[in-house]
């Protein structure tokens, strides 16, 4: 059964009292309006607890109506869209929605951790985690499932996420953030010069606090804000988007929106449609109007449901026909507040008491109060409020200047609302993404960010000027003058009048943050300042006693402005408590430091429409649709798609791998290289550039030859390797790793720009434009032989030679190079003929067996020959002579070329470096893990002293028995040396150092 | 984000677009052969890292593919100037970025 709206009033300027939408808070059925948020439908509904509160467990209500909320947090609808921890403040109801209170496990009116908290709260004071479930360690597993019980702020969604994201991005003249006052007529005044505007505002509506100020009370802005609304509307220079928020701004005015696009709507009507939208906008100037957020006084009680922010209560009653209780108690330092009152008095519920700490405040909203009745208590405070589960009454006391600033008690009064306002503090947070520290201001009481920047600028009460005639003044003079900063010249027009409004008289602020009490903080009831953590003015004041001088520790050790609203509420109080206790001025004491994001963001919208097969370039081969025909694996090797091996119907993978790599020792295998980096090398001191590049001589390779190079970096480690063949006197075709190919180009590019810049070469990498088969095995040749032109006899074709010519009638180079260590011919056509020459292939080598082998398979045969693989057997810390592979470097280049330099550094002389071997395990059944760990006893001591790891490792089905490379410390000269190789799990394995050489030590199978 | 003048596409591109290569103005000694060990340590592995004003290499690798340098404020990510890889820095007052079109 649904229960009334008894808290209803008609005039809310923002919900459609035509429109009814029902749905459920905790089970219960409840009826609101279109434009409700659940946090004004629950309180029309007169529902007062919402929640329960983090770490003591008690009841909790709605304390403000906007990003601030620490209290209604809420749990959305079920399954997949379930969203955890949205604040019902600012989550407008839908039809049908399933809204549940975060926290109170097991259940809202039962709270087992409410008297758990009761029971334990006073133990449960700073850093009470951190001293208490440190011991026995063994326990901790225990702990955590009871911590993370009561922490349970919200469940993610198991399943994966229905929703659509989008992301855009912008590129406006004039970003300005926030449509209150300030950034309305900022925008307004900027559109008209010509100026590609973007307003953003988080609120449904455009207006701001405007929409704070009762509908009617003033029609000159009513009529002001109605005129501006229209012509924005029809501004083709003005972008406005609403519901969104600025999340972050980044360096030089790169700035980051979150916009809900449909979450008002629900999932249900929404299907097909986006649902948030992540803009990425880059401002040639950027105007922040993010406004000033209410902040609460700190008083004992302070978090009884019908405590508010001052602000929260004219939003409840102007925005939503919303009054959240019947009696009202205000305290506050400052005029402003007076406009709840004044604004609750009028809807004809009662004002018990305005209670002012100032002596005899008498600005024209003072007056304006009195004159309309409402009892004034002034030099006053509360300082408790009274209540069980809710506000009944608030103790009011008479402040006095004593040593320090004193209570005495005065009277009672009771209520079921308490409203506080301790001032407002400027909304500063995006000034601060970049790193401003703010400043403190003793006129407003508040931190503001003074920017000096000349492509930002912030006005309105995120300046600290609160005034709303000023505000709209300000505004439209910063849109003139930053429109016209950036060229804009206002040659159609200008910016309309502004409404005169009559000016409020309004006296200083008097600073007031945590009210006295008759008791210390620690001995009176708690008084709240950080609301969604339960971090206490108690709390604040001990980690000041126990030692911590820096705010930011503070901050970590008693969890303050750590919940979801990120300390909105919360963290000035919190500052000011701590900088009063060290006896330090606040603008000494300072803020912890703002960070992106400003409100919580779902990773949806983080992640667009970046998932699945768009999280990123996937790249195919030109002979992709053969190997699915073959039946292959695939492996990805940096972004390609590599075939892995091709399993026959019911083959395992170690089958399927022992066929692969017999068929190419045995008869013929066919491999898809295309992906191996290929980079054109021209001009006439290509030669002269590999000469510095690699570590080997380039000076006389002839037209027609290939040659391995390795390349290092200065410091002399090997970073990449492969065949670079002589194509004409200033034309050379280098092939890198696969996952190297944009590194080496990079790296080279580097070299040719800057120091060799009088070298004259070009480099073009030509990966994709051709595509690579290798055939490799006893019968490659006559196979080859059989569709090519070229003459493959060993005395004319021999190994290391290239040739020109056709293969199956179409155009190609044939490099006679091997990674197997078999005959093999690596033909490279281009791309778009390679299926033809793999159809080729395969049919004619199907009476010689053909088998196309994939990347493993290639793998196990290259190990069986100690060919390394750069970034496996190698990882920057491995030099060429480390590898054995000091005939490849040059001893007498006149250049000192790349690495040379770096390898005769005296650590890499050492011969105790660790160098790479072959490994044979002493059971050739047992397969070593690659990364495990080498020691030479494995009867030391723990911790061992290690002296190497396995790099690569594989079951030789030629030679059937395991084989593995490997560096160990002092390799070379251990020949035939046992060492062990450790497992997890304790286990040890002997192996023998071997040369790295498995098979055909000679060479000779490739040579023929 | 940064927003890169590229000197040689004389264009305000994105930071995506871009790669940091380092300290800009080091100099391969002539003849490492005759470098001491400390030389060529200092050459491959000492860098500042100066707190205001820093001359930095960038390639813009996405776009043109070239390298240029810039001169960055460490402390403010303010980018004073970019400038070509053959011109002398210190005559690389801002004029790049003020000839430049933005492409805002």
């Amino acid at each position: 059964m649904a229960i009334e709206q008894h808290n209803r009033i008609p005039g809310g300027r923002s919900v459609d009292y035509g429109m009814e939408i029902s749905f459920t808070f905790n089970g219960q059925k409840i009826i609101g309006y279109k434009g409700d948020t659940i946090a004004s439908a629950l309180l029309a509904n007169g529902i007062k607890v919402v929640g329960r509160s983090f770490k003591y467990g008690r009841p909790r209500g709605v304390m403000t109506a906007g990003v601030l909320e620490p209290n209604a947090i809420f749990q959305l609808d079920s399954g997949a869209n379930t969203i955890p921890n949205v604040r019902g403040t600012t989550q407008e109801i839908y039809e049908g929605m399933k809204c549940t209170s975060t926290n109170g496990w097991p259940s809202l009116k039962f709270d087992f951790m409410g008297i758990f908290g009761k029971l334990l709260g006073p133990l449960m004071s700073s850093g009470f985690y951190y001293k208490t479930f440190m011991f026995p360690s063994k326990a901790w597993r225990l702990y955590e499932f009871f911590i993370r019980k009561a922490a349970g702020l919200g469940i993610s969604p198991r399943k994966p996420d229905p929703d659509i994201y989008d992301k855009l991005n912008h590129h406006v003249d004039i970003l300005v953030v926030g449509a209150g006052p300030a950034g309305l007529s900022a925008a307004l005044a900027a559109s008209t010069s010509g100026a590609r505007v973007m307003l953003i505002d988080e609120q449904a509506e455009i207006g701001g606090s405007l929409l704070n100020i009762p509908i009617g009370q003033t029609p000159k802005l009513d009529a002001w804000l109605a005129s501006t609304k229209q012509i924005m509307r029809s501004s083709a220079k003005l972008q406005i988007f609403n519901r969104t928020t600025v999340i972050a701004c980044h360096d030089h005015n790169f700035l980051v929106a979150h916009e809900r696009c449909s979450d008002h709507l629900g999932p249900a009507s929404t299907k097909n449609l986006v649902r948030q939208r992540l803009h990425r906008i880059r401002a040639g100037h950027v105007i922040l109007a993010t406004g000033a957020h209410d902040r609460p006084l700190v008083y004992s009680n302070n978090d009884l449901p019908g405590c508010f922010q001052s602000t929260a209560i004219e939003t409840y009653i102007s925005c939503y026909g919303v009054v959240p209780g019947k009696d009202l108690v205000l305290a506050t330092n400052n005029d402003r507040a007076y406009r709840s009152a004044i604004a609750w008095h009028k809807t004809g519920r009662q004002v018990k008491a305005v209670v002012d700490s100032r002596i005899n405040p008498s600005g024209s909203l003072v007056q304006q109060a009195k004159t309309l009745g409402i009892k004034l208590i002034f030099g006053a405070a509360v300082y408790e409020a009274r209540g069980k589960g809710k506000v009944d009454s608030a103790l009011i006391g008479k402040l006095q200047d004593g040593s320090s600033l004193e209570i005495k008690p005065l009277c009672e009064l009771p209520c079921d609302t308490i409203a506080t306002s301790g001032g407002s503090s400027p909304v500063i947070h995006l000034a601060c993404h970049t790193g401003l520290r703010p400043k403190w201001n003793e006129d407003i009481l508040g931190f503001i960010a003074s920017n000096d920047s000349s492509s930002m600028s912030i006005i309105g009460a995120a300046n600290g000027d609160a005034l709303l005639n000023k505000a709209l003044i300000e505004g439209q003079e910063a849109g003139i003058s930053i429109a016209r900063e950036q060229g804009f010249l206002f040659t159609d027009g200008s910016p309309p009048s502004l409404p005169v409004l009559e000016v409020n008289d309004e006296e200083p602020i008097m600073p007031l943050f945590l009210v006295p009490n008759l008791q210390r903080p620690a001995r009176a009831q708690k008084q709240f300042v950080d609301f969604q953590l339960d971090v206490t003015a108690a709390s604040i004041h001990q980690a000041v006693l126990e030692g911590f001088e820096s705010i930011e520790h503070v901050k970590r050790y008693t969890a303050l402005g750590f919940g979801t609203d990120q300390g909105k509420l919360g963290n000035i109080n919190g500052m000011a408590i701590a900088a009063q206790e060290m006896g330090r001025p606040i603008s000494d004491v300072g803020t912890t430091v703002f960070r992106p994001n400003y409100t919580p963001v779902s990773f949806g919208s983080i992640a667009g429409r970046g998932c699945d097969d768009l999280f990123e370039p996937i790249r195919y081969t030109a002979l992709h649709s053969r190997h699915l025909q073959q039946g292959a694996l695939f492996e990805d090797v940096g972004q390609w798609k590599r075939p892995w091996y091709y399993p026959k119907a019911t083959e395992s993978m170690s089958q399927s791998l022992s066929r692969e790599c017999i068929s190419v020792r045995k008869k013929v295998g066919i491999l898809d290289a295309s992906t191996l980096g290929k980079i054109d090398i021209q001009g006439p001191d290509a030669r002269e550039f590999l000469n510095r590049i690699y570590t080997n001589s380039w000076s006389r390779l002839p037209i027609g030859r290939c040659k391995y190079g390795l390349m290092c970096t200065e410091d002399g480690m090997l970073f990449d390797d492969g065949v670079t063949a002589c194509l004409g006197d200033n034309h050379f075709i280098m092939t890198t790793t696969t996952g190297g190919a944009a590194r080496v180009l990079d790296w080279l590019e580097n070299w040719l720009q800057t120091e060799w810049s009088d070298l004259r070469v070009f480099c073009n990498s030509v990966t994709d434009y051709w595509a690579t088969i290798a055939i490799s095995g006893p019968f490659s040749r006559q196979l080859l032989s059989e569709i090519t032109d070229i003459e493959l006899d060993g005395r004319d074709f021999s190994f290391m030679d290239w040739r020109q010519g056709s293969v199956a009638g179409v155009p190609a180079r044939i490099f006679r190079i091997s990674f197997t260590g078999e005959l093999s011919y690596e033909i490279n056509v281009q791309a778009d003929y390679a299926t033809v020459v793999w159809d080729a292939l395969m049919e004619r080598g199907a009476k010689y067996d053909i088998c196309p082998y994939g990347t493993e398979a290639m793998h196990i045969l290259r190990a069986e020959k100690g060919f390394i693989i750069a970034g496996q057997d190698t990882d920057g810390s491995i030099s060429p002579i480390d590898l054995g592979l000091d005939w490849a470097v040059a001893k007498h280049k006149p250049f000192s070329f790349l690495g040379e330099r770096g390898m005769q550094r005296a650590d890499c002389l050492g011969t105790e470096r660790k160098q790479l071997v072959g490994l044979k395990t002493h059971d050739p059944e047992i397969v070593l893990k690659e990364g495990s760990q080498i020691v030479f006893d494995s009867k030391q001591e723990k911790p061992m002293h290690m002296v190497g790891h396995v790099t690569s490792s594989y079951f030789s089905p030629i030679l059937e028995r395991s084989i593995a490379l490997a560096v160990v410390e002092g390799g070379h000269h251990r020949m035939g040396e046992k060492v062990y190789v450790a497992f997890a799990e304790e286990e040890m394995h002997l192996a023998e150092i071997s040369s790295s050489i498995f098979y055909d030590p000679e060479g000779k199978r490739q040579d023929v | 984000m940064f927003l890169i003048f590229c000197p040689h596409c004389r264009e305000y591109r994105s930071e995506e677009e871009f790669h940091y290569q380092g300290e800009a103005h080091l100099v391969r000694p002539q003849d490492p052969r005759s470098c001491s060990d400390e030389e060529w340590g200092n050459y491959l592995y000492f860098r500042i890292n100066p707190r205001g004003l820093h001359k930095e290499m960038w390639s813009h690798s996405m776009g043109c593919g070239r390298f240029f340098n810039v001169v960055r404020n460490t402390e403010t990510y303010e980018i004073e100037s970019t400038y070509l890889l053959e011109e002398n820095s210190k005559d690389q007052k801002s004029k790049e970025i003020k000839s430049g079109n933005r492409t805002t």
